[in-house]
């Protein structure tokens, strides 16, 4: 029987409303106790985490893996290393790999390497539609069976209402969220930066609020007449926001995630970053006003969980010139730190709504194990420091990617360590 | 109001006008003036540049102005060679890093590059030792048009400060009107900018311009009104229903030019579209000082490739 006793941190578990210096002990890789001060046991390993937060581990519900097909930017070994090495115990899959994850299959090669690794948990997104074309179901029950956790079309829109309306029944003969990239690309046209006072002086076209927003709108409209569970991956504007806060407080089953480079970033780093590519991500780079909003989103409870929206790509492919680039940017490895270092440091969130926002939140979205540390819950355990200077250096990312707009950057708080079901994450 | 100008050129580049100062645009203006006379020579030849290589990269079709800085740079007794190529071609192929690379293989000194895409310039002076000239990158920044309007304007009005400036029709998808604010701004003129509202960018007040939705509105009581043209083969966003409508509602014709000043000069950074922004009557007529802008635009060129190519420096 293995045991572990983490010491000496501060514990927060928004799941029980814990929050203060207390011991936890794992035995055979569940939570068997949080006290005081619990007396180590003999035959238990010591880890000390004076000075240090203990969290139940974190969860980021979008990221992509790009595994099978495009390995060259990610795979799951890397990606699960890269969420280890971020403080990540579980990651949940986009379904836009090649091919694509509309099938049990692909369902079951995604978990089979994961476990292979086990550097974190994996739980595969199936897709809605079948090859993302957005015409025809998939094959959603096989998938779950096979152990997906929802379904989403992400990186593309669910475009067509009626089948979109379907998702929203058919999702519930098994629980599961339906996840939507909300975009209507009518709107999005050529645009490759928000739509704003910055795509005017740049001259580059613009992707407006509103190509979010209306898709939001509608959703929730058949969220509303199907009883669906509908919920909004990577949200980026105050509108979006604020219809997700009165669907909410109508009583709909409607949940939101927002990015960290939304919250922390807005359209003018494009400007200021002399086109990086790195700025370049869909949803793109809101205005301040809508960061604003976001952040307000987090602190009042309408934004459920913070999610990366994880997007690997080569450096090949982004050292093109802007309007060429792929969306996107990495997000496991920078994700604890800029929110410890911009949302906690100056006293726009808690401490607890943070890892509520990375644990619990998530976990409670799509329905997960984890995001807890009540006795006899799988010890996932992260610990990171609150407040240590570190800096970004996206050359030692385990990620086999490196497009960050965050390389450099000095931060405050980083991981430490994470602990799978009691294990040590070694990456 | 503004500093003393500076004596010298320090920037590698001219990516923009926007990073420029009121002094810096006013040395490119002055300069100009030194090389407008080259121009009337029976021999239009200087050797201020001889032995220094420039190519010019045009990654998108243009005439006037690679032509314009094609003879900009013969008269300056540079070699020249010349790229074009359509875009589509080199998206397929090389990558502009590569192009960027290979070029900095063959040293030139100076590049000047147009490309369909903002930032292109940019990417490419930060990738090469030779100094960049953008000659037009998407929709973003045309500094060199912008400084040629200038100076066609100041030898017509003797000033910038003070003028009003009606730029009107394609704001959307116009360098030119970009360039022309920060300079025209940046040196004391009021600009107002006019067109469709489909045709209007969402933010164009942070650019410090009036906007105006008519063209009366627009072109009251102006020094100088620029006409954009109406970029056809990028009209396929639903932007106006018809040329006919367009002319109806913002074409420029001599009863409608009536509101503006009596003094006005009628510029056009060409190709024009006649009919469709501009009628033939005005653009041949006493007002247009379009084919002036083109001879000037020989001349600013040559002093923009006189003071990016250090010359200056070196002979100090």
């Amino acid at each position: 029987m293995s045991k572990l006793l983490i010491h000496g941190g501060r514990v927060i578990d928004p799941s029980q409303g814990l929050d203060g210096d207390f011991d936890l002990l794992i035995e055979d890789g569940a939570v068997a106790k949080i006290d005081g001060a619990i007396k180590k046991p003999k035959d238990a390993e010591a880890f000390d985490a004076s000075g240090r937060v203990v969290s139940p581990g974190l969860i980021d519900i979008h990221v992509h893996l790009r595994e099978p097909g495009q390995e060259y930017k990610e795979t799951v070994r890397t990606g699960t290393m890269a969420a280890a090495a971020g403080g990540f115990t579980a990651v949940a899959c986009m379904a836009n790999t090649e091919p694509v994850n509309d099938n049990r299959s692909v369902t079951e090669l995604i978990l089979s390497e994961a476990a292979r690794w086990g550097y974190a948990r994996v739980h595969p997104i199936g897709a809605i539609s079948k090859g993302l074309q957005g015409e025809e179901l998939a094959e959603i029950g096989e998938m779950l069976r096979a152990g997906a956790v929802a379904v989403s079309d992400d990186g593309k829109p669910v475009m067509n209402a009626e089948l979109m309306r379907r998702a929203l029944l058919y999702a519930q003969h098994f629980g599961v969220a339906v996840i939507q990239h909300a975009e209507d690309l009518t709107l999005t046209g050529a645009g490759v930066m928000h739509e704003g006072e910055w795509s005017t002086k740049l001259g580059l076209p613009g992707i407006p609020g509103a190509a979010e927003d209306v898709m939001v709108a509608r959703d929730i409209i058949l969220a509303e007449d199907t009883a669906g569970r509908y919920h909004v991956a990577h949200l980026s504007t105050a509108r979006s926001l604020d219809m997700c806060r009165r669907a909410k407080a109508q009583g709909l089953r409607v949940t939101c995630e927002v990015a960290p480079h939304h919250l922390i970033l807005t359209d003018e780093e494009v400007a200021k970053s002399g086109f990086s590519t790195n700025t370049k991500m869909k949803p793109p780079l809101r205005s301040e006003r809508d960061r604003e909003a976001l952040v307000n989103g987090l602190a009042d409870g309408t934004v459920d969980c913070i999610a990366s929206d994880h997007a690997p790509h080569h450096a090949d492919e982004k050292d093109v010139q802007f309007n060429l680039a792929p969306f996107g940017i990495l997000g496991l490895e920078t994700t604890l730190s800029l929110c410890l270092d911009r949302l906690v440091r100056p006293g726009i969130l808690s401490l607890p709504r943070l890892v509520e926002l990375l644990s619990t939140g998530p976990a409670r979205v799509l329905g997960l194990p984890g995001g807890t540390l009540k006795p006899g819950s799988p010890a996932d355990v992260t610990v990171f420091h609150p407040g240590e200077k570190v800096t970004i250096r996206a050359a030692a990312f385990r990620s086999r990617s490196r497009n960050t707009p965050f390389d450099g950057w000095i931060l405050h708080g980083h991981p430490v360590a994470t602990f799978l079901a009691g294990r040590r994450v070694e990456v | 109001m503004t500093p003393a100008a500076p004596l010298r050129w320090t920037r590698k580049d001219l990516l923009g006008i926007a990073e420029l100062s009121p002094a810096e645009i006013e040395l490119v203006l002055d300069t100009a003036d030194s090389f407008a006379e080259i121009g009337e020579r029976p021999i239009k030849k200087v050797p201020t540049l001889r032995g220094k290589t420039v190519i010019n990269l045009f990654f998108e079709a243009s005439t006037r102005t690679r032509s314009s800085f094609e003879i900009a740079e013969k008269r300056l007794s540079a070699d020249n060679i010349n790229f074009s190529t359509s875009g589509s071609a080199l998206e397929k192929g090389e990558t502009l890093v590569d192009t960027a690379l290979n070029l900095q293989a063959m040293a030139p000194d100076l590049v000047v590059i147009r490309h369909g895409h903002p930032g292109v310039p940019h990417m490419l002076a930060s990738r090469i030792k030779a100094g960049v000239i953008n000659a037009g990158d998407g929709a973003h920044e045309h500094p060199t048009q912008a400084l040629l309007d200038a100076y066609t304007i100041r030898r017509h009005k003797g000033r910038i400060a003070g003028l009003k400036v009606a730029i009107l029709g394609d704001i959307e998808h116009s360098r030119v009107v970009r360039s022309n604010i920060h300079l025209l701004r940046k040196l004391g003129a009021k600009v107002t900018v006019g067109g469709p509202r489909t045709l209007m960018p969402v933010a164009m007040e942070t650019m410090g311009v009036e906007v105006a939705f008519s063209l009366d509105d627009a072109i009251r009581d102006a020094d100088v009104i620029m006409m954009l043209r109406i970029q056809l083969e990028r009209q396929g966003r639903m932007s106006f229903p018809s040329v006919r409508e367009y002319f109806q509602l913002f074409g420029l014709t001599t009863e409608r030019l009536k509101a503006a000043k009596d003094d006005v000069i009628i510029m056009h950074p060409g190709p024009m579209n006649r009919g469709v922004e501009i009628s033939s009557e005005l653009a041949d007529g006493p007002y247009s000082v379009i084919l002036e802008q083109v001879t000037h635009g020989v001349s600013v060129r040559m002093a923009v490739l006189y003071l990016l190519s250090g010359v200056h420096e070196e002979t100090v």
